[in-house]
Protein backbone atom coordinates (compact mmCIF):
# COMPACT_ATOMS: atom_id res chain seq x y z
CA UNK A 1 0.00 0.00 0.00
CA UNK A 2 1.15 3.50 -0.76
CA UNK A 3 2.79 5.20 2.19
CA UNK A 4 0.77 7.89 3.97
CA UNK A 5 3.62 10.34 3.58
CA UNK A 6 3.73 9.75 -0.17
CA UNK A 7 -0.01 10.26 -0.40
CA UNK A 8 0.34 13.51 1.54
CA UNK A 9 3.05 14.70 -0.83
CA UNK A 10 0.61 14.40 -3.72
CA UNK A 11 -1.45 17.15 -2.12
CA UNK A 12 -0.49 20.52 -3.61
CA UNK A 13 -1.06 22.17 -0.26
CA UNK A 14 1.63 20.06 1.31
CA UNK A 15 4.01 20.72 -1.53
CA UNK A 16 3.40 24.43 -1.11
CA UNK A 17 3.18 24.44 2.65
CA UNK A 18 6.12 22.34 3.80
CA UNK A 19 9.73 23.36 3.39
CA UNK A 20 12.26 22.42 6.04
CA UNK A 21 10.73 23.20 9.44
CA UNK A 22 13.26 24.34 12.02
CA UNK A 23 10.95 23.64 14.95
CA UNK A 24 11.10 27.20 16.17
CA UNK A 25 7.50 27.21 17.40
CA UNK A 26 6.63 30.63 15.98
CA UNK A 27 3.50 29.16 14.41
CA UNK A 28 2.35 27.83 17.78
CA UNK A 29 3.03 31.16 19.45
CA UNK A 30 0.79 33.06 17.01
CA UNK A 31 -1.89 30.35 16.65
CA UNK A 32 -5.36 31.13 18.06
CA UNK A 33 -6.17 27.41 18.17
CA UNK A 34 -3.06 26.62 20.22
CA UNK A 35 -4.30 28.96 22.92
CA UNK A 36 -7.71 27.36 23.13
CA UNK A 37 -7.12 23.69 22.37
CA UNK A 38 -4.35 21.26 23.30
CA UNK A 39 -2.83 21.95 19.97
CA UNK A 40 0.68 22.60 18.68
CA UNK A 41 1.08 23.17 14.93
CA UNK A 42 4.88 23.02 15.30
CA UNK A 43 4.59 19.41 16.44
CA UNK A 44 2.29 18.52 13.56
CA UNK A 45 4.62 19.96 10.95
CA UNK A 46 7.51 18.17 12.62
CA UNK A 47 5.72 14.81 12.57
CA UNK A 48 4.92 15.17 8.88
CA UNK A 49 8.47 16.08 7.94
CA UNK A 50 9.80 13.17 10.05
CA UNK A 51 7.97 10.83 7.59
CA UNK A 52 7.21 8.56 10.55
CA UNK A 53 4.30 6.50 9.19
CA UNK A 54 3.03 5.33 12.58
CA UNK A 55 3.01 8.88 13.95
CA UNK A 56 1.30 10.22 10.82
CA UNK A 57 -1.37 7.54 11.13
CA UNK A 58 -1.91 8.50 14.77
CA UNK A 59 -2.38 12.10 13.69
CA UNK A 60 -4.93 11.16 11.04
CA UNK A 61 -6.95 9.30 13.66
CA UNK A 62 -6.73 11.99 16.31
CA UNK A 63 -8.78 15.04 17.29
CA UNK A 64 -5.66 17.18 17.01
CA UNK A 65 -5.75 17.83 13.27
CA UNK A 66 -9.29 19.20 13.54
CA UNK A 67 -8.47 21.97 16.03
CA UNK A 68 -7.06 24.44 13.49
CA UNK A 69 -9.31 27.34 12.46
CA UNK A 70 -7.62 27.76 9.05
CA UNK A 71 -6.99 31.44 9.79
CA UNK A 72 -3.50 31.22 8.22
CA UNK A 73 -1.99 33.53 10.83
CA UNK A 74 0.90 31.06 11.04
CA UNK A 75 1.75 31.52 7.36
CA UNK A 76 2.71 35.17 7.75
CA UNK A 77 5.13 34.50 10.55
CA UNK A 78 6.92 31.24 9.73
CA UNK A 79 10.59 32.10 9.11
CA UNK A 80 10.90 29.16 6.69
CA UNK A 81 7.84 30.03 4.63
CA UNK A 82 5.97 26.96 5.75
CA UNK A 83 2.21 27.02 5.91
CA UNK A 84 1.15 24.85 8.85
CA UNK A 85 -2.49 25.70 8.06
CA UNK A 86 -2.10 24.17 4.58
CA UNK A 87 -0.31 21.11 6.02
CA UNK A 88 -3.33 20.62 8.29
CA UNK A 89 -5.71 20.86 5.32
CA UNK A 90 -3.78 18.14 3.52
CA UNK A 91 -3.84 15.94 6.63
CA UNK A 92 -7.59 16.42 6.98
CA UNK A 93 -8.19 15.46 3.35
CA UNK A 94 -6.14 12.31 3.79
CA UNK A 95 -7.93 11.52 7.04
CA UNK A 96 -11.22 11.64 5.14
CA UNK A 97 -9.88 9.64 2.18
CA UNK A 98 -8.54 6.88 4.46
CA UNK A 99 -11.66 6.83 6.64
CA UNK A 100 -9.53 7.60 9.72
CA UNK A 101 -11.63 10.70 10.39
CA UNK A 102 -14.28 8.46 11.93
CA UNK A 103 -11.93 7.58 14.79
CA UNK A 104 -12.03 10.98 16.47
CA UNK A 105 -14.89 13.04 17.88
CA UNK A 106 -13.84 16.15 15.95
CA UNK A 107 -13.24 14.17 12.77
CA UNK A 108 -16.77 12.76 12.89
CA UNK A 109 -18.04 16.35 12.68
CA UNK A 110 -17.34 16.09 8.94
CA UNK A 111 -20.81 14.61 8.61
CA UNK A 112 -22.50 17.80 9.83
CA UNK A 113 -20.25 20.03 7.73
CA UNK A 114 -20.66 18.08 4.50
CA UNK A 115 -24.39 17.77 4.95
CA UNK A 116 -24.98 21.45 5.70
CA UNK A 117 -22.42 23.21 3.55
CA UNK A 118 -22.39 20.96 0.48
CA UNK A 119 -26.19 20.83 0.75
CA UNK A 120 -26.33 24.63 0.57
CA UNK A 121 -23.89 24.79 -2.34
CA UNK A 122 -25.72 22.19 -4.42
CA UNK A 123 -29.28 23.18 -3.53
CA UNK A 124 -28.95 26.96 -3.62
CA UNK A 125 -25.52 27.91 -5.00
CA UNK A 126 -24.51 29.52 -1.70
CA UNK A 127 -22.33 28.15 1.13
CA UNK A 128 -24.51 29.94 3.66
CA UNK A 129 -28.17 30.41 2.92
CA UNK A 130 -30.55 32.23 5.29
CA UNK A 131 -33.44 29.76 4.99
CA UNK A 132 -31.06 27.13 6.34
CA UNK A 133 -29.62 29.26 9.14
CA UNK A 134 -31.99 28.86 12.06
CA UNK A 135 -32.15 30.81 15.28
CA UNK A 136 -32.98 27.51 17.01
CA UNK A 137 -29.49 26.17 16.25
CA UNK A 138 -27.87 29.61 16.50
CA UNK A 139 -29.16 31.45 19.54
CA UNK A 140 -25.94 33.46 19.58
CA UNK A 141 -27.21 35.10 16.37
CA UNK A 142 -29.24 37.18 18.78
CA UNK A 143 -32.78 38.45 19.14
CA UNK A 144 -32.25 40.48 16.01
CA UNK A 145 -31.84 37.29 13.95
CA UNK A 146 -34.76 35.71 15.77
CA UNK A 147 -36.82 38.66 14.52
CA UNK A 148 -35.27 38.67 11.05
CA UNK A 149 -35.92 34.96 10.57
CA UNK A 150 -39.62 35.58 11.15
CA UNK A 151 -39.66 38.34 8.52
CA UNK A 152 -37.01 37.15 6.08
CA UNK A 153 -38.71 38.31 2.87
CA UNK A 154 -39.71 41.68 4.29
CA UNK A 155 -36.33 42.45 5.84
CA UNK A 156 -34.43 41.50 2.68
CA UNK A 157 -36.83 43.53 0.58
CA UNK A 158 -36.28 46.52 2.88
CA UNK A 159 -32.51 46.11 2.50
CA UNK A 160 -32.53 46.02 -1.28
CA UNK A 161 -31.84 42.31 -1.75
CA UNK A 162 -33.39 40.28 -4.55
CA UNK A 163 -34.36 37.32 -2.34
CA UNK A 164 -35.29 34.31 -4.51
CA UNK A 165 -35.74 36.71 -7.43
CA UNK A 166 -34.75 36.53 -11.08
CA UNK A 167 -31.68 38.35 -12.41
CA UNK A 168 -28.71 39.62 -10.41
CA UNK A 169 -28.71 40.89 -6.84
CA UNK A 170 -28.14 39.68 -3.30
CA UNK A 171 -29.71 36.29 -2.49
CA UNK A 172 -31.16 35.97 -6.00
CA UNK A 173 -32.36 32.55 -7.04
CA UNK A 174 -29.39 31.04 -8.80
CA UNK A 175 -30.69 29.54 -12.07
CA UNK A 176 -31.09 25.74 -12.21
CA UNK A 177 -28.72 25.52 -15.17
CA UNK A 178 -25.96 27.01 -12.99
CA UNK A 179 -26.76 24.64 -10.13
CA UNK A 180 -26.51 21.77 -12.60
CA UNK A 181 -23.01 22.97 -13.51
CA UNK A 182 -22.02 23.00 -9.83
CA UNK A 183 -23.30 19.44 -9.53
CA UNK A 184 -21.25 18.35 -12.53
CA UNK A 185 -18.19 20.03 -11.01
CA UNK A 186 -18.77 18.09 -7.78
CA UNK A 187 -19.15 14.86 -9.75
CA UNK A 188 -15.90 15.10 -11.69
CA UNK A 189 -13.65 16.65 -9.05
CA UNK A 190 -14.25 14.39 -6.06
CA UNK A 191 -16.78 16.62 -4.27
CA UNK A 192 -19.62 14.15 -4.64
CA UNK A 193 -17.35 11.26 -3.74
CA UNK A 194 -16.31 12.99 -0.50
CA UNK A 195 -19.93 13.71 0.44
CA UNK A 196 -20.93 10.10 -0.19
CA UNK A 197 -17.95 8.69 1.65
CA UNK A 198 -18.58 10.83 4.73
CA UNK A 199 -22.28 10.04 4.70
CA UNK A 200 -21.78 6.32 4.29
CA UNK A 201 -19.33 6.16 7.20
CA UNK A 202 -21.64 8.26 9.36
CA UNK A 203 -24.70 6.13 8.63
CA UNK A 204 -22.76 2.98 9.43
CA UNK A 205 -21.78 4.49 12.77
CA UNK A 206 -25.34 5.63 13.43
CA UNK A 207 -26.55 2.12 12.82
CA UNK A 208 -23.96 0.70 15.21
CA UNK A 209 -25.16 3.13 17.87
CA UNK A 210 -28.82 2.44 17.09
CA UNK A 211 -29.49 6.09 16.22
CA UNK A 212 -31.63 7.60 13.51
CA UNK A 213 -29.97 9.95 11.03
CA UNK A 214 -31.30 12.98 12.88
CA UNK A 215 -30.24 11.68 16.27
CA UNK A 216 -26.76 10.97 14.96
CA UNK A 217 -26.55 14.46 13.44
CA UNK A 218 -27.49 16.05 16.77
CA UNK A 219 -25.02 13.90 18.64
CA UNK A 220 -22.15 14.89 16.37
CA UNK A 221 -23.25 18.53 16.35
CA UNK A 222 -23.24 18.88 20.13
CA UNK A 223 -20.95 16.22 21.57
CA UNK A 224 -17.87 17.47 23.40
CA UNK A 225 -16.41 14.68 25.49
CA UNK A 226 -12.73 14.63 24.61
CA UNK A 227 -9.97 16.35 26.61
CA UNK A 228 -9.74 19.09 24.01
CA UNK A 229 -9.10 22.22 25.98
CA UNK A 230 -6.08 23.96 27.40
CA UNK A 231 -7.82 25.23 30.50
CA UNK B 1 7.38 59.66 16.54
CA UNK B 2 7.03 55.91 16.57
CA UNK B 3 3.47 56.20 15.29
CA UNK B 4 4.64 58.37 12.40
CA UNK B 5 7.29 55.77 11.57
CA UNK B 6 4.63 53.07 11.46
CA UNK B 7 2.42 55.20 9.26
CA UNK B 8 5.27 55.46 6.81
CA UNK B 9 5.65 51.68 6.66
CA UNK B 10 1.92 51.38 6.07
CA UNK B 11 1.77 53.87 3.25
CA UNK B 12 4.91 52.57 1.54
CA UNK B 13 3.44 49.20 0.80
CA UNK B 14 0.83 49.44 -1.92
CA UNK B 15 -0.89 47.27 -4.51
CA UNK B 16 -2.22 48.17 -7.92
CA UNK B 17 -5.99 48.70 -8.03
CA UNK B 18 -7.43 49.51 -11.47
CA UNK B 19 -9.68 52.52 -11.57
CA UNK B 20 -12.67 51.10 -13.44
CA UNK B 21 -14.40 48.19 -15.25
CA UNK B 22 -14.88 45.35 -12.82
CA UNK B 23 -16.67 42.01 -12.73
CA UNK B 24 -18.37 41.88 -9.30
CA UNK B 25 -18.85 38.72 -7.27
CA UNK B 26 -20.86 38.56 -4.06
CA UNK B 27 -20.26 36.92 -0.68
CA UNK B 28 -22.56 34.23 0.77
CA UNK B 29 -22.26 35.46 4.37
CA UNK B 30 -22.60 39.12 3.44
CA UNK B 31 -25.68 38.52 1.29
CA UNK B 32 -27.28 36.77 4.27
CA UNK B 33 -26.22 39.16 7.03
CA UNK B 34 -25.17 42.42 5.32
CA UNK B 35 -26.99 42.61 1.97
CA UNK B 36 -27.33 46.38 2.29
CA UNK B 37 -23.54 46.68 2.46
CA UNK B 38 -23.21 45.12 -0.97
CA UNK B 39 -26.00 47.39 -2.20
CA UNK B 40 -24.13 50.39 -0.77
CA UNK B 41 -20.91 49.30 -2.49
CA UNK B 42 -22.68 49.14 -5.85
CA UNK B 43 -24.49 52.43 -5.26
CA UNK B 44 -21.29 54.26 -4.29
CA UNK B 45 -19.16 52.87 -7.11
CA UNK B 46 -21.79 52.93 -9.86
CA UNK B 47 -23.94 55.93 -9.07
CA UNK B 48 -21.73 58.28 -7.09
CA UNK B 49 -18.35 57.54 -8.67
CA UNK B 50 -19.71 56.47 -12.08
CA UNK B 51 -17.73 53.24 -12.34
CA UNK B 52 -18.60 50.27 -14.50
CA UNK B 53 -19.23 47.35 -12.11
CA UNK B 54 -20.88 44.37 -13.78
CA UNK B 55 -22.76 41.57 -12.04
CA UNK B 56 -24.33 38.44 -13.50
CA UNK B 57 -26.92 36.25 -11.80
CA UNK B 58 -24.98 33.20 -13.02
CA UNK B 59 -22.14 33.51 -10.52
CA UNK B 60 -22.34 31.36 -7.41
CA UNK B 61 -20.51 30.75 -4.16
CA UNK B 62 -16.76 30.27 -4.68
CA UNK B 63 -17.07 27.28 -2.34
CA UNK B 64 -14.58 28.86 0.07
CA UNK B 65 -16.51 28.32 3.28
CA UNK B 66 -17.10 24.65 2.44
CA UNK B 67 -13.45 24.30 1.40
CA UNK B 68 -12.12 25.79 4.62
CA UNK B 69 -14.49 23.56 6.56
CA UNK B 70 -12.86 20.65 4.68
CA UNK B 71 -16.21 19.66 3.19
CA UNK B 72 -15.00 19.89 -0.43
CA UNK B 73 -11.66 18.88 -1.95
CA UNK B 74 -9.24 21.46 -3.32
CA UNK B 75 -9.94 20.40 -6.89
CA UNK B 76 -13.66 21.04 -6.45
CA UNK B 77 -13.05 24.52 -5.04
CA UNK B 78 -10.57 25.32 -7.81
CA UNK B 79 -13.00 24.29 -10.54
CA UNK B 80 -15.81 26.38 -9.04
CA UNK B 81 -13.37 29.29 -8.97
CA UNK B 82 -12.35 28.63 -12.57
CA UNK B 83 -16.04 28.86 -13.45
CA UNK B 84 -16.34 32.26 -11.77
CA UNK B 85 -13.25 33.52 -13.64
CA UNK B 86 -14.59 32.11 -16.90
CA UNK B 87 -17.82 34.08 -16.46
CA UNK B 88 -15.72 37.22 -16.05
CA UNK B 89 -14.10 36.55 -19.40
CA UNK B 90 -17.37 35.58 -21.04
CA UNK B 91 -18.83 38.97 -20.15
CA UNK B 92 -15.75 40.81 -21.42
CA UNK B 93 -13.98 41.79 -18.20
CA UNK B 94 -10.45 41.26 -16.89
CA UNK B 95 -10.63 43.01 -13.52
CA UNK B 96 -12.30 40.94 -10.82
CA UNK B 97 -13.62 42.37 -7.56
CA UNK B 98 -15.03 40.16 -4.83
CA UNK B 99 -17.08 41.07 -1.80
CA UNK B 100 -15.77 38.22 0.35
CA UNK B 101 -12.40 37.93 2.08
CA UNK B 102 -12.52 34.14 2.20
CA UNK B 103 -13.00 34.21 -1.56
CA UNK B 104 -10.24 36.75 -1.99
CA UNK B 105 -7.73 34.66 -0.03
CA UNK B 106 -8.73 31.51 -1.87
CA UNK B 107 -8.48 33.19 -5.26
CA UNK B 108 -4.97 34.36 -4.34
CA UNK B 109 -4.01 30.86 -3.20
CA UNK B 110 -5.53 29.25 -6.26
CA UNK B 111 -3.86 31.58 -8.75
CA UNK B 112 -0.54 31.11 -6.99
CA UNK B 113 -0.89 27.31 -7.05
CA UNK B 114 -1.76 27.41 -10.76
CA UNK B 115 1.33 29.50 -11.40
CA UNK B 116 3.50 27.04 -9.53
CA UNK B 117 1.92 23.86 -10.95
CA UNK B 118 0.94 24.36 -14.61
CA UNK B 119 -0.20 20.72 -14.88
CA UNK B 120 -2.81 21.33 -12.24
CA UNK B 121 -3.93 24.48 -14.01
CA UNK B 122 -4.42 22.46 -17.18
CA UNK B 123 -6.39 19.83 -15.33
CA UNK B 124 -8.71 22.46 -13.87
CA UNK B 125 -9.21 23.98 -17.32
CA UNK B 126 -10.22 20.51 -18.56
CA UNK B 127 -12.57 20.03 -15.62
CA UNK B 128 -14.13 23.37 -16.41
CA UNK B 129 -14.69 22.51 -20.04
CA UNK B 130 -16.10 19.08 -19.21
CA UNK B 131 -18.52 20.36 -16.60
CA UNK B 132 -19.52 23.77 -17.93
CA UNK B 133 -18.22 24.16 -21.50
CA UNK B 134 -16.57 27.40 -20.45
CA UNK B 135 -13.23 28.77 -21.48
CA UNK B 136 -10.54 29.02 -18.80
CA UNK B 137 -9.25 32.46 -17.80
CA UNK B 138 -7.54 34.20 -14.92
CA UNK B 139 -8.16 37.80 -13.94
CA UNK B 140 -5.58 40.37 -14.89
CA UNK B 141 -6.29 42.18 -11.62
CA UNK B 142 -7.88 40.65 -8.56
CA UNK B 143 -9.05 43.01 -5.84
CA UNK B 144 -11.26 42.93 -2.79
CA UNK B 145 -14.16 45.38 -2.63
CA UNK B 146 -12.50 47.11 0.34
CA UNK B 147 -9.46 47.81 -1.87
CA UNK B 148 -11.72 49.86 -4.12
CA UNK B 149 -13.35 51.82 -1.31
CA UNK B 150 -9.80 52.42 -0.04
CA UNK B 151 -8.78 53.68 -3.46
CA UNK B 152 -11.78 56.03 -3.60
CA UNK B 153 -11.55 57.06 0.08
CA UNK B 154 -10.58 60.66 -0.68
CA UNK B 155 -13.34 61.03 -3.27
CA UNK B 156 -15.78 59.73 -0.68
CA UNK B 157 -14.34 62.20 1.83
CA UNK B 158 -14.93 64.98 -0.71
CA UNK B 159 -18.65 64.04 -0.81
CA UNK B 160 -18.86 63.56 2.98
CA UNK B 161 -21.89 64.82 4.89
CA UNK B 162 -20.62 63.47 8.21
CA UNK B 163 -17.18 62.65 9.54
CA UNK B 164 -15.74 60.21 12.01
CA UNK B 165 -15.56 63.09 14.44
CA UNK B 166 -17.50 63.86 17.60
CA UNK B 167 -19.64 66.69 16.28
CA UNK B 168 -19.94 68.26 19.72
CA UNK B 169 -16.28 68.32 20.74
CA UNK B 170 -14.66 68.25 17.29
CA UNK B 171 -12.42 65.38 18.41
CA UNK B 172 -11.71 62.46 16.07
CA UNK B 173 -13.55 59.25 16.97
CA UNK B 174 -11.41 56.32 18.08
CA UNK B 175 -11.80 53.54 15.57
CA UNK B 176 -10.60 49.93 15.75
CA UNK B 177 -9.94 48.36 12.36
CA UNK B 178 -10.20 44.61 12.00
CA UNK B 179 -8.93 43.01 8.81
CA UNK B 180 -10.09 39.54 7.77
CA UNK B 181 -7.22 37.05 8.19
CA UNK B 182 -7.43 35.80 4.61
CA UNK B 183 -7.04 39.32 3.23
CA UNK B 184 -3.25 39.29 3.46
CA UNK B 185 -1.91 36.83 6.02
CA UNK B 186 -1.13 34.25 3.34
CA UNK B 187 -0.09 36.57 0.54
CA UNK B 188 0.98 39.88 2.09
CA UNK B 189 1.78 41.44 -1.28
CA UNK B 190 -1.85 41.03 -2.39
CA UNK B 191 -3.24 43.36 0.28
CA UNK B 192 -2.91 47.12 0.67
CA UNK B 193 -0.17 47.52 3.27
CA UNK B 194 0.69 43.80 3.54
CA UNK B 195 0.01 41.58 6.55
CA UNK B 196 1.80 43.36 9.38
CA UNK B 197 0.68 46.92 8.58
CA UNK B 198 -2.44 46.58 6.45
CA UNK B 199 -3.56 50.05 5.56
CA UNK B 200 -6.77 49.29 3.69
CA UNK B 201 -9.12 50.21 6.55
CA UNK B 202 -6.76 52.54 8.42
CA UNK B 203 -6.59 54.63 5.25
CA UNK B 204 -10.39 54.98 5.20
CA UNK B 205 -10.53 55.91 8.89
CA UNK B 206 -7.92 58.62 8.46
CA UNK B 207 -9.47 59.99 5.28
CA UNK B 208 -12.85 60.27 6.98
CA UNK B 209 -11.57 62.08 10.06
CA UNK B 210 -11.18 59.27 12.63
CA UNK B 211 -8.23 58.15 14.69
CA UNK B 212 -6.97 54.58 14.37
CA UNK B 213 -6.66 52.62 17.61
CA UNK B 214 -3.50 50.54 17.88
CA UNK B 215 -4.04 47.81 20.49
CA UNK B 216 -2.12 44.63 21.33
CA UNK B 217 -4.44 42.06 19.71
CA UNK B 218 -5.13 44.16 16.64
CA UNK B 219 -4.13 41.41 14.21
CA UNK B 220 -5.65 38.50 16.15
CA UNK B 221 -8.31 36.45 14.35
CA UNK B 222 -11.97 37.14 15.22
CA UNK B 223 -12.25 33.41 15.82
CA UNK B 224 -14.55 32.31 12.99
CA UNK B 225 -12.49 29.20 12.36
CA UNK B 226 -15.09 27.79 9.89
CA UNK B 227 -15.83 24.39 11.50
CA UNK B 228 -15.05 26.02 14.87
CA UNK B 229 -18.24 28.03 14.46
CA UNK B 230 -20.50 25.87 12.31
CA UNK B 231 -20.43 22.92 14.70
CA UNK B 232 -22.14 23.87 17.93
CA UNK B 233 -19.75 22.05 20.24
CA UNK B 234 -16.77 23.98 18.83
CA UNK B 235 -18.25 27.44 19.19
CA UNK B 236 -16.31 28.28 22.36
CA UNK B 237 -13.26 28.67 20.11
CA UNK B 238 -14.92 31.44 18.19
CA UNK B 239 -16.26 33.21 21.28
CA UNK B 240 -12.97 33.07 23.18
CA UNK B 241 -11.03 34.67 20.34
CA UNK B 242 -13.45 37.58 20.07
CA UNK B 243 -13.36 37.90 23.86
CA UNK B 244 -9.58 38.16 23.76
CA UNK B 245 -9.76 40.99 21.24
CA UNK B 246 -12.35 42.95 23.21
CA UNK B 247 -10.42 42.62 26.46
CA UNK B 248 -7.36 43.92 24.64
CA UNK B 249 -9.11 46.91 23.00
CA UNK B 250 -11.22 47.88 26.04
CA UNK B 251 -8.72 50.29 27.67
CA UNK B 252 -8.61 52.35 24.46
CA UNK B 253 -12.38 53.01 24.61
CA UNK B 254 -13.12 52.65 20.89
CA UNK B 255 -16.20 54.39 19.49
CA UNK B 256 -16.47 52.04 16.52
CA UNK B 257 -15.04 48.88 14.98
CA UNK B 258 -14.73 48.70 11.21
CA UNK B 259 -14.14 45.42 9.38
CA UNK B 260 -13.62 44.18 5.82
CA UNK B 261 -14.47 40.49 6.21
CA UNK B 262 -17.90 38.86 5.97
CA UNK B 263 -17.72 36.90 9.22
CA UNK B 264 -15.82 39.28 11.50
CA UNK B 265 -18.54 41.95 11.86
CA UNK B 266 -21.11 39.24 12.58
CA UNK B 267 -18.94 37.56 15.23
CA UNK B 268 -17.70 40.73 16.87
CA UNK B 269 -21.28 42.00 17.03
CA UNK B 270 -22.98 38.83 18.22
CA UNK B 271 -20.32 37.61 20.64
CA UNK B 272 -20.56 40.96 22.48
CA UNK B 273 -24.16 40.00 23.15
CA UNK B 274 -23.17 36.53 24.36
CA UNK B 275 -20.44 37.99 26.61
CA UNK B 276 -22.95 40.49 28.03
CA UNK B 277 -25.49 37.78 28.70
CA UNK B 278 -23.07 35.28 30.22
CA UNK B 279 -20.59 37.57 31.97
CA UNK B 280 -22.66 40.72 32.43
CA UNK B 281 -19.94 42.70 30.70
CA UNK B 282 -20.36 45.38 28.03
CA UNK B 283 -17.55 47.21 26.26
CA UNK B 284 -19.27 50.47 25.38
CA UNK B 285 -20.61 53.06 27.83
CA UNK B 286 -23.90 52.85 29.80
CA UNK B 287 -24.74 49.27 28.91
CA UNK B 288 -24.04 49.70 25.21
CA UNK B 289 -21.74 47.54 23.14
CA UNK B 290 -19.23 48.89 20.65
CA UNK B 291 -20.89 49.16 17.22
CA UNK B 292 -19.21 46.92 14.63
CA UNK B 293 -19.65 47.87 10.99
CA UNK B 294 -18.61 46.96 7.51
CA UNK B 295 -16.54 49.49 5.56
CA UNK B 296 -19.51 50.11 3.25
CA UNK B 297 -21.77 50.89 6.20
CA UNK B 298 -19.24 53.41 7.46
CA UNK B 299 -18.75 54.88 3.96
CA UNK B 300 -22.55 55.09 3.65
CA UNK B 301 -22.88 56.95 6.96
CA UNK B 302 -20.12 59.34 5.93
CA UNK B 303 -21.97 59.98 2.66
CA UNK B 304 -25.23 60.64 4.51
CA UNK B 305 -27.18 57.44 3.70
CA UNK B 306 -30.05 56.60 6.04
CA UNK B 307 -28.78 54.19 8.75
CA UNK B 308 -31.78 51.90 8.24
CA UNK B 309 -31.20 51.78 4.47
CA UNK B 310 -27.72 50.52 5.39
CA UNK B 311 -29.19 47.72 7.51
CA UNK B 312 -27.81 48.87 10.87
CA UNK B 313 -31.03 47.65 12.48
CA UNK B 314 -29.95 44.07 11.75
CA UNK B 315 -26.92 44.37 14.05
CA UNK B 316 -27.42 43.17 17.61
CA UNK B 317 -25.37 46.08 18.97
CA UNK B 318 -27.28 49.30 18.40
CA UNK B 319 -25.53 51.95 16.28
CA UNK B 320 -27.24 54.86 18.07
CA UNK B 321 -24.30 56.00 20.27
CA UNK B 322 -22.15 56.31 17.15
CA UNK B 323 -24.87 58.09 15.15
CA UNK B 324 -25.32 60.54 18.03
CA UNK B 325 -21.60 61.25 18.22
CA UNK B 326 -21.35 61.84 14.48
CA UNK B 327 -24.47 64.02 14.56
CA UNK B 328 -26.35 61.78 12.12
CA UNK B 329 -30.15 62.19 12.33
CA UNK B 330 -32.30 59.04 12.42
CA UNK B 331 -35.87 58.11 13.13
CA UNK B 332 -36.16 55.44 15.87
CA UNK B 333 -39.76 54.78 14.78
CA UNK B 334 -38.56 53.65 11.37
CA UNK B 335 -35.82 51.33 12.64
CA UNK B 336 -37.54 47.99 12.23
CA UNK B 337 -40.04 48.91 9.55
CA UNK B 338 -40.27 47.03 6.26
CA UNK B 339 -40.57 48.60 2.83
CA UNK B 340 -43.03 51.51 2.66
CA UNK B 341 -43.28 51.57 6.45
CA UNK B 342 -44.71 48.03 6.78
CA UNK B 343 -44.96 47.03 10.44
CA UNK B 344 -42.72 44.05 11.20
CA UNK B 345 -42.83 44.30 14.99
CA UNK B 346 -39.40 44.39 16.54
CA UNK B 347 -36.78 42.11 18.10
CA UNK B 348 -37.15 41.11 21.73
CA UNK B 349 -35.48 43.81 23.81
CA UNK B 350 -32.48 42.74 25.84
CA UNK B 351 -31.58 43.85 29.35
CA UNK B 352 -27.95 42.79 29.14
CA UNK B 353 -26.78 44.98 26.26
CA UNK B 354 -28.01 47.68 23.92
S1 LIG C 1 7.01 28.63 12.41
FE1 LIG C 1 7.62 27.43 10.59
S2 LIG C 1 9.72 26.71 11.01
FE2 LIG C 1 8.85 27.41 12.97
S3 LIG C 1 7.95 25.52 13.88
FE3 LIG C 1 6.30 26.51 12.72
S4 LIG C 1 6.38 25.57 10.69
FE4 LIG C 1 8.32 25.09 11.68
S1 LIG D 1 -4.11 28.28 10.31
FE1 LIG D 1 -4.45 26.81 11.97
S2 LIG D 1 -2.38 26.33 12.68
FE2 LIG D 1 -2.21 28.26 11.52
S3 LIG D 1 -2.44 29.91 13.06
FE3 LIG D 1 -4.50 29.51 12.21
S4 LIG D 1 -5.44 28.02 13.62
FE4 LIG D 1 -3.19 27.98 14.00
Amino acid sequence: MEKLYDRLMKDYRLREGLNACINCGTCTAICPAAEFYRYDPRRIVDIVQSKDEAEIEKLLKSDVIWYCGECMSCVTRCPRKNAPGLVIMALRSLSIDTGFFMESEKGRQMYVLCKDLCGNVLNYGYCIYPREFHYKGHEEAGTVWEWQEKHLEDVYERLGANFDGEGPGALRKIPDSDLAELKRIFDITGGTERMEKVKEAAMKKAEELGLSEEEYFNKVYTECKGAHFNH
Amino acid sequence: MIYEGKQKIWSDYQKEIPDDHYFYVRSCIRQSFFPASEAAFLHITRNILNKDIFETEHHTTCGGIAYHSDAIPQETAMTIIARQFALMKKYGYENYVCSCITSFGLYCETMETWREFPDLKEKIAENLWKSCKLEFAVPKFLVHASDMIYKYRNQIAAHAKFKLVDHKTGKPLKVVEHIGCHYSKMFPSKGVGGAEYPYVLAGMIEAWGGEVVDYPERRHCCGFGFRQYFVKSNRGYSLSNTYKKFESMEPYEPDLIITNCPGCPYFMDRWQYVIAESEGKTYGKNGHGIPVMTYEEVAGLVLGFDPWDLGLQTHQIGPEPLLDKMGIPYNPEEKYKGKNGKDLGQPRQLDCIR
